[in-house]
């Protein structure tokens, strides 16, 4: 716990610093040690497999590049879609940890999911809508896992939207809860799939994420998400 | 069943639409035994309120008989006679865990189209535009009402339609704005807007312990309302100069507290009058802000502003400067109504207060149109319309 402890304090450091997403996000989930491992990789997934350390399929870090992914990152053809939104729930942090710790059950607040299938404890199959009827699938692991703080998690190799995010819970101060922070990084390589992927979010990615928190936030503080579909109009 | 649906402004047409059924388990559906128009529909009717479409049922103060509850509602059952809230509140955030209903993280789903308008989302309010939630209204036969248990609060026996309505929305609206004043004894209180919410707020202000309450309005029959039963002082503002008037009748000093019932079609006077209706007209002002500007300068220094009538956006040519330097307190908000039902169903009940003499008529709901028309024009000496579905 005493680490714990310390990496919420270094991210608050780095926050006050004002410092760039990367660093801050890297000092979020892994704590001092890893900020340089991060930086070095300048991305949110970078970040994420640094901690988890080497030798696991993480597709999408600097390494193994194919041509076309070379030539799209020159042209700026498959830049990264990064989300970072944050809600004050009014239960703890355990409480809300364990909720969503319960892939299978982040369907029931998240819209555009269709369904999470739990593998083993660090592996989940992931299906969510597309535009136009179309689903897209991917595999994903947990990364890191600090219990009733946070959750992170990669894509592997092979999904069809590359992604990777964490979850954060931090105690609210004034007793109002915990501090619900989610952090998401897409990757969208070319193709006709990968447009539809794009859309997956719509226009407004972090509108869509801050969406569902809130839905979170309904679901875990009144116990109901709020909805008017059903109801009768002229 | 039967309800009023919007579509357009000045076009309202009952219809015939599906009846509403539980969607969440803390609904609870009423049949609606008494419903009314409020002023603050006719900001709706006249097209002021953005992001309502065509179809939408209104309406928000209403009260009536629980027909059905879902499985997780805990205090009411079949058959109970109830009073609603306008506004929803889930009961369990830190807002409404502070009183604060209207500010609700909960009851709205469409709090996120708020947030780049308002920085957040605020409470669910019935029957009220897509931005607080697009809840259907109350101006029907039947209607759902989210989280009942915090909502609804039973009709003490003996007190009739009339009494009891009015406990949904007008009288804690009012009673919100006189207490917001954080009145003293000794207080004098002024109140713009004669209309149910002003004499509410009037009514409300003496109970709080107010010396003197003054009411400024234009209309003769609110301002003998306000004088015969509220026991306000009246000034008419198209015969005498407000501000002017309010200075002699407070000995110079101006009153301790000013009320705001009017809201964001406020009828100015004179040239700066004229430049609100101009830019309202083409949008390029969305509320017309002529009370507060006059009850920042009428208000003595250092006292408090009230503002109960309903803004929705943006406002030109306030005097801030006014307000800064004569240090006035500016408290405002939808009312949190789950906080003063209860006791002010008990100031009903107890005579402290006559509820229902601002219902000067009676209507089927089949008729809202005309209704609507003859409280907009203020016909027939019309000061709220109570329409039975």
């Amino acid at each position: 716990m005493e680490t714990e402890s310390n990496k919420i304090t270094s991210s608050t450091d780095a926050q006050q610093a004002g410092v760039s997403d990367t660093e801050k996000w890297a000092s979020i989930i892994g704590g001092g040690a890893m900020v340089l491992a991060g930086l070095q990789q300048r991305s949110l997934r970078g970040i994420l497999t640094a901690i988890a350390g080497g030798g696991l399929a993480y597709h999408g870090a600097t390494t193994d590049k194919s041509l076309t992914d070379k030539v799209g990152d020159a042209v700026g053809v498959h830049k990264a879609i990064k989300v970072e939104k944050t809600v004050t729930i009014n239960r703890s942090a355990e409480e809300l940890y364990n909720y969503w710790h319960d892939f299978e059950r982040l369907p029931t607040f998240m819209k555009h999911l269709q369904s999470v299938t739990v593998q083993d404890a660090r592996r989940s199959h992931w299906v969510a809508t597309a535009p136009l009827g179309q689903t897209v699938e991917w595999d994903a692991d947990i990364i890191n896992d600090l219990p009733n703080h946070l959750i992170a998690w990669a894509s592997l190799e092979g999904a069809d939207v590359d992604n990777s995010g964490f979850v954060r819970f931090q105690p609210a101060p004034g007793n109002r809860g915990t501090e619900v922070k989610v952090v998401l990084e897409y990757n969208v390589p070319g193709g006709t799939l990968a447009a539809a992927a794009a859309k997956l979010f719509g226009e407004e990615p972090e509108q869509q994420i801050g969406d569902e928190l809130n839905r979170f936030k309904q679901l875990m503080e009144a116990g109901e998400i709020a909805t008017t579909d059903g109801q009768p109009r002229g | 069943m039967r309800a009023v649906c919007w579509h357009g402004a000045n076009d309202v047409r009952v219809e015939t639409v599906p009846d509403p059924k539980i969607l969440n388990p803390r609904d609870a559906i009423l049949k609606i035994t008494a419903t009314t128009i409020c002023g603050s529909d006719l900001h709706i009717y006249d097209g002021y309120i953005p992001s309502m479409q065509p179809g939408d049922i209104i309406g928000h103060e209403f009260l009536g008989e629980v027909v059905d509850v879902g499985q997780e509602v805990r205090t009411l059952k079949r058959g109970d006679r109830v009073v609603t809230s306008s506004i929803i509140g889930c009961g369990q955030c830190y807002f409404c865990k502070h009183q604060e209903w209207s500010l609700c993280d909960n009851s709205n789903p469409n709090g996120w189209m708020q947030e780049p308008l308002f920085g957040h989302g605020t409470a669910g309010i019935f029957g009220y535009s897509h931005l607080f939630g697009g809840y259907a209204g109350a101006q029907a036969e039947y209607v759902r009402v989210p989280f009942a248990d915090y909502g609804c609060v039973k009709v003490p026996d003996g007190l009739s339609d009339e009494q009891a309505l009015p406990v949904s929305d007008a009288f804690p609206t009012g009673y919100m704005g006189a207490d917001l004043c954080n009145i003293k004894p000794g207080d004098v209180i002024a109140v713009w807007g004669a209309g149910p919410v002003g004499q509410f707020a009037m009514r409300s202000a003496y109970l709080l312990g107010a010396e003197r309450v003054i009411a400024i309005d234009r209309i003769p029959e609110r301002l003998a309302m306000a004088k015969n039963n509220s026991k306000a002082e009246i000034i008419n503002y198209e015969e005498v100069d407000a501000g002017e008037a309010l200075k002699e009748m407070t000995g110079g000093r101006g009153p301790d507290a000013c009320i705001d019932a009017v809201g964001l079609e406020a009828h100015g006077t004179g040239l700066m009058g004229f430049y609100d209706e101009a830019k309202q007209a083409v949008r390029l002002e969305t509320d017309r802000p002529h009370v507060l500007r006059q009850m920042i300068v009428a208000c003595r220094k250092g006292g408090t502003l009230s503002i109960m009538g309903v803004y929705a956006g943006f406002i030109d040519k306030m005097p801030i400067g006014a307000a800064f330097n004569k240090g006035l307190k500016i408290n405002m908000g939808q009312m949190y109504g789950q906080k003063y039902m209860p006791r002010l169903l008990e100031h009903v009940v107890n005579g402290d207060v006559d509820s229902s003499d601002v219902f000067t008529h009676q209507m089927p709901l089949t008729e809202a149109k005309q209704a609507y028309e003859m409280f907009k024009h203020k016909r027939d000496n019309c000061i709220k319309v109570l329409l039975r579905p």
